[in-house]
């Protein structure tokens, strides 16, 4: 029961039974008991997950049979568990930082009343088990249960802060999108069953015989036009900046770390598939550079510290999509982690900044926290440093891998993404100097108040700060360390290794150098560009392009909503009443009229009497006479 | 001699009687042209007892006179319904001073 | 002898509580016949599972060849069960309104109850019509009764839309029963027909029309918002829960496997009308500001891809296993999503209901809220419009995966294209239900919302019913398939006509 495998059911069923507990309870507990049990269960799920990611044997996935959820003669999608390298790396992600969350989020949202405490508990428990269910399933089905189980958690916790109608809107963005990007995953796994009969991972290299290219390139498309909701890609990726509606450690949980890595999970578990579709991958690839650039060129205009990560975020993830266009799933999936350890960071570095500042976002009214804060002002700054991809801290090698990866597929990706890694170095420091830097620009009251945040957020801080600084030493490349690499190497199970590095180590160096080189003067340019702050009001066109996101919402606004709200309104207020009722009303109204007619030959008279029956008798007789015989 | 010069006789008569009912307003006259159109019928019902069983006359004399006997009885009706309408009519003169039917048709409403 | 009861329980019980006078009595009565012809069900689906307890057969009328015959297959079984539940459900849910004539309220609703248990279970084709007519007029007089305003109107359009449909049914129940070599009515008799091509051709649209004005398949639907909207939500929740459904268990069990060809023909033409209908009804429930308008356009939607789902089984298999297997698939699905609908759409109406009874409003502009006057309230709503939108782990979801994945397959050069509209609904009903769940719960309070709402004892225990079903059907649907599965695998033999091509 506590031993490998059967432990691995707990690792669900621990955030679900913390999920029933604070969820109905939530009027009966204390704040303290919510926090305890809320933060507990992922405390033990994170030790099961340590269990089996050390008891994992080599080789093969080992498969957890629960029951069959859907069994209809030759089709059969079992509720089934996949225990394998990449999966149990997730699980070490999502539950461990997810246990830090909890616990940040236990002091974060202390001003709550116990009710709305429990709630916010019991959702982000149920998040965790949909995020679990996401990785763990050991097939497309269950995969997608756990896809809209995030998507629905997503939704709850945007809208947390229900009475504020944008951020309701912000929820109903998000799920929506999702959903967009769900229909299409929904297809593809419709086409994989049509022409597999089976929608197991197990089965993906034997069904692959039977698939011919053009179905490959379909249903890896369909995948991921899916991703792109879920990971926000363009184009679907204007919900996730809305998100930051959400509570911050949310958005550190799901909108930095776990839930939109869902895309690139989805994709390096289908590696197989992907790798037999070229044309895929290109389009992955644009996808990915494109989102990221537009992301990051946006992030540089944001003065909302929350709309800067978010624009990160987007741009990360872009970054990941393009690792897995070049065909560096691997890497894709190690940047996956170091970002989830730094980006989290960073929320939650935000979140006590906002904890501090009393709500203010804005950070043209910070300034000078760095006295203050001094504990979240030197993690915030490791995180900075961490995605700004500075050796050796985690983020310089997981971006260092994706850039490699891009340079072996085309030199302008690798052109793109050096200068758009170069902009995300600009804007995270930007706003780090507009945070931490200067004089406080806030108001006396918010000054009076200012506070460095309680244990429980700070300590969640240093962990991450740690990891940040060396998570990225798994995967330390051949070029420093013999035997480097450990993490490609602990995934190839699931993410087969391409042999041969075309690329000489003198090359590797240059890369390597020029990038950060290049990254540390962009630093310095920030720094004197925000040593001190001063407005950046400004009327160039590009500026307020940038500040506006492009448009892209409007955008959608115009192009897309308003047209389907009018034709719908038209519908319902012209087209039903008027045609299709109409239709049918003017039958009754016409059988009506007729009988208005008719009802005329009722006259009165006995001589017409007389008269139809004289006529319709010679009628009939002359039809008996004539017609018959 | 053959049955045509009867069947063409009852049809004009029958004819006359239907168009006068039909056309005529004075309800006398109307009652008079019903009362042609049961002649005309009573004719046709003589005639074909006489002409149908000319043949089994031999054998059964009594034969055919079933189509003799609905002609009393149509005569028998007739006299019935003169006597009870034309009791009608006179209760409509004295009333409307008028035997025109057209000026009781305002009895639909 | 259970389907049998099954009728016999709600007819009488209907009888009995015409009787007293007081109100609480017939409500109690009500009660009772409602548990105890769910019990019956439950009973059936349990101990008593041999079909020899689910037959029923005797003399009837013998001049026209019809028997008194009921027989209790799988889809039978199950239908007959939602319908138990649906009586039970609507007779909790109106425990603590003040139905004037309560006695005649509740006898009207059982004998509705009594007449679509003899649609479900009957194998006679005259017996069905019997049924359906039977379920139809009680149902016609609890709207003119006690309906909102312009009940007499929006009663009269319902009762002669559907009437001509039945009537259109007759007249080819008629014809086809002339067709048996013994002018006989048993549905046996009518699949082993075998009728030619150029009379299917028609004679699919005399039965079609029928159904699909009951389903409803669009364009025949305009009845139906009006009259969700004007009956008693008492009524409304059996109209559109169990009903509704009659439509569809009809088409499955009268039209697919005797008129194969005719359908096989007609199909493409059906599925575009359900797709249109689907984009068309989720259009329009988007902008739609009364509450209970709003939950009919969406019934219509999920209908429409269930019609679309059911037409893309048509087809030849050419004894195929491959192809007769994606056929249960499909078939499956349907049977499931028949059963959870009707579940959730009675819990919708449940929830709509209260709400109307609390504030005097349907419209969802003066609503607002409520996430924070009545949180188990909102819990519940919550859980039953998720369910409604098909988020998996709630019942919803396997029906529709399956329903797609029937679509996906069926025999016509659009089915992609189909595919994807009717994919379309899916996202649309997120809008239209998350925007019905923000107006309502989300935001701030007004006057009339401030004060919350409280859930009796008996509205609690019967959405409780319904979100357990939602949850347990949801995390576990292989019960019902499992219970389904024989039944599927015969039905899609019988409904393939690839027998007919051979000739």
């Amino acid at each position: 029961m506590f031993s490998f495998p059967n432990i691995a059911y707990f690792i669900p069923l621990l955030p679900l039974l913390g999920f029933l507990v604070n969820g109905l309870g939530r009027k009966h507990l204390s704040k303290g008991a919510i926090a305890w049990i809320g933060s507990g269960v992922l405390a033990l799920a994170f030790a099961a997950s340590l269990v089996v990611f050390l008891n994992l044997p080599s080789g093969g996935p080992t498969l957890l049979n629960a029951f069959d959820f859907i069994r209809i003669g030759e089709l059969r999608i079992p509720f089934a568990f996949q225990l394998d390298a990449l999966s149990s790396l997730f699980l070490l992600i999502i539950t461990g930082i997810g246990f830090l969350i909890h616990v940040y989020s236990s002091a974060y949202m202390h001003e709550e009343s116990a009710e709305h405490y429990g709630r916010y508990f019991a959702y982000l428990n149920l998040f965790i088990f949909s995020m679990l269910l996401l990785v763990m399933g050991a097939n497309y089905v269950i995969m997608f249960i756990g896809w809209e189980g995030v998507g629905l958690c997503s939704y709850l916790l945007i809208g947390y802060w229900f009475r504020k109608p944008a951020y309701t809107q912000a929820a109903n963005k998000a799920f929506v999108m999702n959903r967009v990007g769900d229909l299409a995953f929904l297809i593809a796994i419709f086409w994989l069953i049509a022409r597999t009969g089976s929608v197991n991972f197990v089965d993906l290299p034997a069904a692959l015989s039977s698939l011919s290219s053009s179905d490959i390139t379909w249903i890896t498309m369909l995948l991921f036009v899916g991703a792109t909701g879920k990971s926000a890609q363009i184009p679907l990726y204007t919900w996730l900046p809305d998100a930051m509606a959400g509570p911050t450690p949310v958005s550190a949980l799901i909108h930095a770390a776990t839930m939109v890595t869902a895309g690139i999970y989805m994709i390096a578990r289908s590696n197989l598939l992907y790798t037999a579709a070229p044309l895929t991958l290109n389009v992955i690839a644009v996808i990915g550079i494109a989102t990221a650039l537009l992301a990051a060129s946006i992030a540089i205009r944001q003065n909302d510290i929350k709309k800067v990560l978010a624009y990160s975020t987007v741009s990360q993830l872009g970054f990941m999509f393009l690792a897995i266009g070049a065909g560096a799933y691997g890497a894709a999936v190690f940047h996956v982690m170091t970002h989830a350890f730094f980006k989290a960071l960073l929320f939650l570095g935000s979140g006590s900044v906002i904890h501090a500042m009393s709500g203010e976002q804005d950070i043209r009214r910070m300034g000078g926290l760095k006295k203050v804060l001094p504990i979240t002002y030197f993690t915030f700054l490791i995180g900075c440093i961490a995605i700004a991809g500075i050796p050796p801290f985690s983020g310089f090698f997981s971006k260092d891998a994706i850039l490699l990866s891009a340079f072996l597929k085309s030199p302008i990706l690798y052109g793109v993404a050096l200068f758009t890694a170069l902009l995300t170095a600009f804007y995270m420091f930007r706003m780090f100097f507009l945070t931490f830097g200067g004089t406080f620009r806030g108001t006396d009251e918010q000054k009076h108040h200012l506070h460095e945040s309680p244990l429980a957020m700070t300590l969640p801080l240093m962990v991450l700060a740690v990891l940040s600084v060396i998570g990225g030493w798994v995967g330390i490349p051949e070029l420093f360390l013999h035997g480097g690499e450990r993490l490609i190497e602990f995934l190839s199970p699931v993410i087969p290794v391409v042999e041969g590095h075309a690329i000489s180590h003198s090359t590797e160096y240059l890369l390597m150098g020029l990038s950060t080189g290049l990254v540390l003067s962009v630093i310095f340019f920030a720094w004197t560009r925000y040593r001190q702050y001063r407005s950046e009001e400004s009327s160039a066109p590009f500026a307020r392009l940038l500040e506006n996101k492009w448009y892209v919402d409007e955008l959608y606004q115009t192009a897309i909503v308003q047209p389907l709200h009018r034709f719908g309104g038209w519908l319902r207020s012209f087209f039903e009443p008027k045609i299709v009722d109409g239709l049918i009303q003017g039958v009754g109204r016409s059988i009506r009229y007729i009988s208005q007619q008719i009802r005329l030959l009722q006259s009165g008279q006995t001589g017409n009497y007389a008269l139809w029956m004289v006529i319709s008798i010679v009628v009939i007789l002359s039809i008996q006479f004539f017609v018959r015989k | 001699m053959p049955i045509n010069y009867y069947l063409f006789l009852s049809l004009a008569l029958f004819t006359i009687g239907m168009v006068g009912v039909l056309t005529r307003r004075n309800a006398i006259i109307i009652f008079m042209c019903i009362e042609l159109m049961l002649n005309a019928v009573n004719l046709l019902l003589v005639a074909f007892s006489k002409m149908h069983h000319l043949k089994n006359l031999a054998l059964n004399a009594s034969v055919g006179t079933d189509g003799q006997l609905f002609v009393f009885f149509i005569m028998v009706v007739a006299a019935a319904e003169v006597s009870v309408g034309l009791a009608i009519i006179v209760m409509m003169y004295r009333n409307i001073h008028s035997v025109d039917i057209q000026f009781l048709n305002r009895l639909k409403h | 002898m259970i389907a049998l009861l099954l009728f016999l329980v709600p007819l009488i019980g209907g009888l009995l509580t015409f009787l007293p006078n007081k109100s609480g009595m017939a409500r109690s009565l009500a009660l009772g016949s409602a548990l105890l012809s769910l019990a019956g069900v439950i009973a059936g689906l349990t101990l008593f599972k041999q079909p020899l307890y689910w037959e029923f057969d005797a003399e009837w009328l013998q001049t026209l060849g019809s028997r008194f015959s009921l027989k209790g297959d799988a889809m039978g079984m199950l239908m007959s069960l939602l319908t138990s539940i649906g009586v039970l459900l609507a007779v909790l849910g109106s425990w603590n309104n003040d139905v004037q004539g309560s006695n005649r309220f509740y006898g009207l609703l059982l004998w509705m109850q009594a007449g679509m248990m003899v649609v479900f279970l009957a194998s006679d084709a005259l017996l069905f019509y019997f049924g359906w007519e039977l379920a139809l007029i009680p149902a016609y007089f609890l709207c003119s009764i006690w309906g909102g305003e312009k009940r007499i109107a929006v009663t009269f359009k319902f009762f002669i839309y559907t009437f001509v449909g039945s009537v259109l049914m007759l007249i080819g129940l008629i014809y086809l029963q002339s067709l048996t070599p013994n002018h006989s009515f048993q549905m046996q008799a009518f699949r082993n027909l075998e009728i030619p091509e150029s009379k299917q051709v028609w004679l699919f649209w005399l039965f079609f029309l029928a159904f699909a004005i009951k389903v409803p398949v669009f364009p025949f639907h305009t009845w139906q918002p009006d009259t969700y909207e004007q009956s008693p939500t008492t009524v409304t929740m059996l109209l559109s829960g169990v009903m509704v459904k009659m439509g569809l268990v009809a088409m499955i069990r009268w039209m697919l496997p005797i008129l194969g060809i005719g359908v096989f023909i007609w199909s493409d033409v059906v599925i575009c009308l359900s797709v249109i209908g689907i984009l068309y009804a989720s259009l329009i429930a988007i902008r739609q500001d009364d509450l209970k308008r709003l939950i009919a356009y969406s019934s219509i939607a999920h209908m429409g891809l269930t019609v679309a789902a059911l037409f893309s089984l048509s087809g030849f298999s050419n004894n195929s296993n491959v192809v007769l297997q994606y056929h249960q698939v499909g078939f499956q699905g349907i049977l499931l999503q028949l059963f959870s609908h009707g579940i959730n759409i009675l819990g919708m109406w449940l929830l709509a209901d209260r709400i109307e009874r609390r504030f005097g409003t349907r419209k969802l502009s003066e609503l607002g809220g409520l996430a924070r006057t009545a949180p188990t309230f909102t819990i519940f709503f919550l859980l039953i419009a998720f369910a409604n939108i098909a988020l998996p782990l709630t019942n919803a979801f396997p029906g529709e995966f399956l329903q797609f994945n029937a679509l996906f397959h069926a025999q016509s050069p659009y089915r992609f294209v189909f595919l994807v509209l009717a994919g379309l609904g899916v996202i649309l009903s997120a809008i239209y239900t998350l925007n019905m769940v923000r107006r309502i719960f989300f935001g701030e309070t007004n006057q009339a919302t401030e004060n919350g709402l409280r859930l009796s004892t008996a509205e609690c225990l019967a959405l409780s019913l319904v979100v357990g079903l939602i949850l347990v059907f949801g995390v576990y649907p292989q019960a019902v398939l499992d219970f389904t599965n024989d039944f599927s695998r015969e039905y899609v033999k019988a409904i393939d006509i690839t027998r007919f091509l051979a000739k």
